[in-house]
């Protein structure tokens, strides 16, 4: 509004209010926002505080301070001295990619079929994928643990990994949702030229699935990141094949450390999925809004 | 007729594709879900601990009436499912409505609010207790600075849920995203149209805006009490972190700290199972806990028929 009187001034004067202007205007921004900007600290702060207080002396950890003194950077490498660090991460990387390499290719097949398959039984089937997916996994746990007990592999991580083999409901239910969205017509035009069931779900399917196939790989992934129930049921008593969540969660009180170093390995935690995050939103916010209902 | 065979063996052929494609989980259902079912009844009656077997008929049961922590841990579960999933959904509503209606930066918070609910629950619960613990915590230091003592978030029985809970709705990013979804297919010439017609911003909500994400507030309730029901790792870590126990000789981790305040059912089953190898009593307590997640998969099913439409 103040704008309109700015011809009438001298020039010296008119980029004083023009400054004036946009710093009015920043701040009527500010106000409108400011309920948004609010909750926002509140959700970047702990954020924030975890990484300041990680890079903290050991003796500033002691106090109620909120602002490093000193930077001590050197914290992120100290976490690594007694090396179990470098196991845990290795277990988990061990678990994740090998979890979602084998969660992908049996889940591909099942999510197809499900998808585009005329067949008896198929509603029943997706009901059961689901309710599978849906109940609990303590449910069944202990016939589970039973088994793998019987095989000598409870302490091991492979009762987490070789399930995969076998399709997860989760994925399966994320990439019918999407699959069943791609018009049959493409698969139809590629029978047509010739192409055989499996070839059509590889050359002209999968193609047009991969941003379903990078979600449910990208959620796989990081649910073998961070699962703690899983780790914990099966190597919690092994500390050799620990994972970085299961190490994480004893970090403090069994070395007796201070804060800072917990919340340094508590940042190398999160670091990845953070990364990831940022270079790969898009694939995150359209995968998150396909398990939700239309 | 031969149209009829033709139709009759392309059917077939079509099953048995089927079967071959869904092998993979035919196999793992069967194995991980189906035999382990039926398995969880038979030792529900046995009294087993992987080496010995006894049946005991329904001792299993009748334990689980008279147990007092399984009714501590049914009756905080309860609680988290009766205050946590209610504060979470209004919470993730509230806040995909702000983002929805920003004009300026909308991008920028759906990022800050979406991405807690990616940071590992491990390191999340252990951040929070750091936050939030009264002696060296920022939030105290924040808090004191204006004279306000920050209760014991996660060392006093009747804060620590209350803690939880926190947690719980830092990382409603999920939800907020399901929301904003549901909320940006309102047409906007409707609040265009009511804003002329002098509606106030509560009645657009209820007159306009609701009608349309209800469904989307009933599936993230129901979800939410399912997913709430295996609430696990965040309780769990925070005990322990709290505690300071470390697992190791002489302190021996027990879940709930402070005094079973946060020990949940599914922690009791963990314990009971495969900590104490009572596993014919972890069969009760999973058997307990089928039959009432069943329930709300059913109400899921019933409730939201798209979700498992022939065409989505």
């Amino acid at each position: 509004m103040t704008v309109t009187l700015a011809p009438q001034v001298s020039a010296p004067r008119k980029t004083a209010t023009a400054r004036r202007t946009r710093g009015r205007a920043f701040l009527y921004w500010v106000a409108k926002h400011a309920v948004a900007i609010a909750l926002g600290i509140m959700f970047v702060g702990p954020l924030v505080f975890i990484f300041l207080t990680a890079v903290m002396s050991d003796r500033q950890a002691l106090t109620a301070n909120l602002w490093p003194t000193s930077w001590h950077w050197e914290n992120f490498s100290k976490i690594f001295t007694n090396g179990e660090l470098l196991t845990w991460i290795y277990n988990t990387v061990l678990y994740s990619v090998l979890g979602t390499a084998l969660m992908l290719v049996s889940s591909i097949p099942v999510a197809y079929a499900l998808a585009r398959f005329r067949f008896r039984g198929r509603k029943l089937a997706f009901l059961l994928v689901i309710t599978t997916m849906m109940l609990p996994p303590q449910v069944v746990a202990v016939p589970i643990y039973i088994i793998w007990a019987r095989f000598h592999l409870t302490g091991t991580l492979w009762p987490l990994i070789i399930p995969m083999l076998f399709g997860d409901a989760f994925s399966i239910f994320l990439l019918r949702q999407f699959l069943v969205t791609i018009p049959r017509e493409y698969s139809d035009a590629a029978k047509v030229d010739g192409c055989g069931e499996f070839r059509t779900l590889m050359r002209v399917v999968l193609p047009m699935a991969r941003p379903a196939i990078a979600a449910v790989a990208l959620f796989q992934f990081f649910y073998c990141w961070n699962d703690y129930y899983g780790p914990l049921l099966y190597v919690g008593t092994t500390p050799d094949n620990w994972t970085l969540s299961v190490g994480l969660a004893t970090f403090r009180a069994v070395h007796r450390v201070q804060w800072n170093l917990t919340m340094a390995a508590t940042v190398l935690a999160m670091a990845p999925v953070i990364i990831v995050f940022f270079f790969a939103q898009r694939v995150f916010i359209e995968g998150v809004k396909l398990t939700g209902v239309k | 007729m031969v149209t009829m065979a033709f139709r009759r063996r392309a059917q077939r052929r079509n099953n048995l594709r089927a079967l071959l494609y869904l092998s993979p989980w035919l196999v793992g259902f069967s194995i991980f879900f189906a035999y382990p079912l039926i398995s969880t009844v038979y030792f529900s009656f046995q009294r087993y601990d992987l080496f010995t077997l006894e049946p005991v008929g329904l001792l299993n049961y009748r334990y689980f009436f008279k147990d007092d922590a399984t009714w501590t841990s049914i009756k905080n579960t309860l609680w988290l499912v009766a205050v946590m999933v209610p504060l979470r959904v209004l919470f993730g509503l509230g806040v995909a409505q702000l983002v929805t209606r920003l004009k300026a930066g909308a991008g920028v918070f759906r990022t800050i609010f979406y991405l807690p609910s990616l940071v590992p629950l491990v390191a999340g619960t252990l951040g929070f207790v750091y936050l939030l613990n009264p002696s060296t915590g920022p939030v105290q230091s924040i808090l004191g600075a204006v004279g306000i003592q920050s209760p014991d978030w996660f060392g006093d029985p009747a804060w620590s849920k209350w803690g939880l809970t926190l947690l719980a709705l830092w990382s409603i990013g999920d939800l907020m995203v399901i929301f904003m979804a549901s909320l940006l297919d309102v047409p906007r010439q409707l609040y265009e149209a009511a804003a002329i017609d002098g509606a106030s911003a509560w009645q657009q909500f209820f007159r306009i805006t609701l009608p349309v994400v209800r469904p989307v507030i009933m599936f993230a309730a129901v979800t939410g009490v399912i997913q709430t029901l295996q609430y696990f790792t965040q309780a769990m870590v925070a005990a322990r972190v709290a505690s300071g126990a470390t697992d190791s000789a002489g302190s021996v981790f027990t879940p709930g700290y402070p005094d079973q305040s946060t020990l949940t059912f599914p922690e009791l089953l963990f314990e009971q199972g495969f900590r104490d190898f009572a596993m014919g009593y972890a069969c009760v307590l999973a058997l307990v806990l089928f039959v009432v997640s069943m329930v709300f998969t059913v109400i899921l099913l019933r409730q939201f028929r798209g979700f498992a439409e022939e065409e989505a």
